[in-house]
């Protein structure tokens, strides 16, 4: 099974499908029953984000095609934007982008994925891999088309030391999976894997998770929030494994979602499958509604029930907004969360 | 000023309010004492306008006006304030944005300008130095990690700074120790004014001593039972409310 060849080969029955225990919510052979024809090639277009000027360097891939490699020297400081473009109405494309980060250095990566027009199937492939002390904070702004089937696949390689930090946001698709793996070889490297998703209309999205502790004195830390409305689905896939051996982890996993609709629904599933004696490990998962207690609080002084629910909404999601490290990201994605919750 | 008559209310289908009437005049600060489950927090609901608390029957007005047919955001924009027995953690929320929010939206709701930024800060920084409220806990999430009596204070904080016409506080002397007590009936006192008045819901009489009442009212199975001076308030302490409990 693999995306990736079903593309190439055209064969659709390669595909995931409820069958395989990992894509039970986001049943993609369910969906695509033919294969669409490869993508074209296209023209990219502006990116709409605040960040745009601002990043040291843009890069468009566009339909699976364009510039794959992304390196920062050890001791280098780099602010790049990664945009992956997808214009095929009916196409199917792979992307892969590989980035290394070398000793010490220290990467901001901002990815986009966007869709002009709906009915493709992207797949995209990506490979982290941090040297000793190195630092990337990689932040996904997911902004595929409505009618857009798209899959992300992160691999993230950590060294010694290394701080992997990293923010989905997502407003989903036709069906959307972003997943990240990471490799944690404990010895004092931290990775943080936030996410948001705040969904509408009939979207969907999958943010799946797995990291694999290895060593001894690793750290990792986890919240993602979910807003759905409408008749829209959002899926949370969080696994942390603590090898045998892997002593003094400390893991913490947290997954709370609103669901603003009778219609609309979340699938959660967190895991901590621990082979270790000595670890610290902790998960909390709540799905629910606002709470009508501060509702009632907030309207008490002075706020109509619209606003008071558009300000609790938007603290929700703030709390993984306001961990992204770097400002201007930070703002860009308050826009984001901003544009999204308008009531 | 507030003016309650023959209020009947439930909750879940169980009446708690059968007829309470009671009228507080401006200027005026009444006391409402009762024994657990006399109705007392539903009548501060009820009067607030929370949700599942459903009245039929009486009439409630403020300076005349129905406050009943409002709903909550309107009648705080009407001058209703309640200090909760509980406050609300409000996660993301910093303290100074939420009360800000509240009070543009009230400011809205009676056709009055926005309050400017430095406006704002200013009070709030008069407002928090009175209360001995440091002023860098307003810039963290409303009530989060704060401990009962800093929660009652920031309650106490809300209410001067959104200066409303009418007070209820709802069991305002629970979980705080003498010294928070003193701040807090400090800044209850400091907004006693001729145009504005109070109910305080309490159980205990402690709270009277910090906040002296006009007048004292005994809610007991859903109405009042007896009204009286400061003194009844001090009776009700010695004697306790068996003998509501059993007239009811």
């Amino acid at each position: 099974m693999s995306i990736a060849e079903a593309i190439t080969s055209g064969d659709a029955s390669l595909l995931p499908s409820r069958r395989d225990e990992d894509w039970r919510w986001t049943d993609l052979r369910g969906l695509i029953r033919q294969m669409p024809a490869a993508s074209p090639e296209g023209r990219p277009w502006a990116w709409e984000s605040a960040l745009a000027g601002q990043v040291d360097m843009e890069v468009g891939v566009v339909n699976g095609r364009g510039a794959s490699d992304l390196e920062v020297a050890a001791g280098e400081e780099k602010f790049v934007a990664w945009r992956f473009l997808s214009t095929a109405e009916a196409g199917a494309h792979n992307a892969e982008l590989w980035v290394s980060v070398g000793e010490g250095a220290k990467l901001t990566l901002v990815e986009s994925y966007e869709g002009a027009a709906g009915g493709y199937l992207a797949n995209t492939v990506v490979n982290i891999r941090l040297a000793k002390g190195a630092k990337v904070e990689r932040v996904v702004f997911a902004a595929d088309h409505a009618e857009g089937v798209s899959v992300v696949d992160a691999s993230v390689e950590l060294a010694a030391g290394a701080v992997y930090a990293q923010t989905v946001l997502t407003h989903g698709a036709r069906r959307q999976r972003i997943e990240t793996r990471v490799a944690h070889p404990g010895a004092h490297a931290q990775a943080r894997l936030d996410g948001a998703y705040l969904l509408e209309g009939q979207h969907n999205a999958d943010l799946t998770t797995v990291v694999e502790h290895q060593g001894v004195d690793g750290v990792t830390t986890q919240l993602t929030k979910g807003v759905v409305r409408d008749q829209s689905r959002g899926v949370f896939q969080g696994r942390i494994v603590v090898a045998k051996g892997a002593d003094h982890t400390d893991a913490r996993m947290g997954h709370h979602a609103l669901i603003l609709s009778d219609k609309a629904e979340i699938d959660a599933k967190p895991e901590l499958l621990i082979f270790a004696d000595d670890v610290q490990c902790a998960h909390g998962n709540t799905v629910g509604a606002l709470d009508e207690d501060a509702l009632f609080y907030a309207e008490q002084r002075g706020m109509p029930e619209d606003l008071a629910r558009a300000l609790l909404t938007a603290a929700f999601v703030g709390e993984v907004i306001e961990r992204i490290e770097h400002d201007a990201v930070r703002e860009a994605a308050q826009a984001w969360a901003a544009q999204r919750l308008e009531v | 000023m507030l003016s309650i008559s023959n209020l009947r209310a439930e909750v879940d289908g169980n009446e708690i309010l059968k007829g309470l009437s009671l009228d507080v005049p401006a200027g005026e600060v009444h006391a409402i004492m009762g024994p657990n489950g006399a109705g007392k927090s539903t009548l501060s609901y009820v009067l607030t306008g929370r949700d599942g608390y459903e009245v039929t029957g009486g009439t409630a007005t403020l300076d005349g006006e129905d406050l009943l047919s409002l709903d909550p955001a309107e009648r705080a924009a009407k001058g209703m304030f309640l200090s909760f027995q509980y406050p609300l953690e409000i996660p993301g929320v910093p303290a100074l944005t939420f009360i800000r929010t509240a009070m543009n939206a009230q400011r809205k709701a009676r056709g009055e300008p926005e309050v400017s930024a430095p406006e704002f800060l200013k009070l709030a920084k008069a407002t928090a130095a009175s209360l001995k409220i440091d002023f860098d806990m307003l810039k963290r999430a409303l009530n989060v990690g704060f401990s009962g009596g800093e929660k009652k204070r920031m309650e106490i904080f809300q209410m001067a700074m959104l200066s409303p016409r009418f007070l209820i506080l709802d069991e305002t002397d629970s979980g705080l120790d003498i010294d928070a007590l003193k701040i807090v009936s400090d800044g209850v006192n400091a907004m006693r004014s001729p145009d504005r008045a109070m109910l305080v819901i309490t159980h205990y009489q402690r709270l009277l001593d910090y906040i002296k009442p006009d007048r004292v009212h005994v809610l007991s199975a859903g109405r009042i039972a007896e009204s009286g001076g400061p003194e009844l308030a001090h009776e009700l302490e010695r004697e306790g409310y068996d003998k509501y409990a059993r007239a009811a």
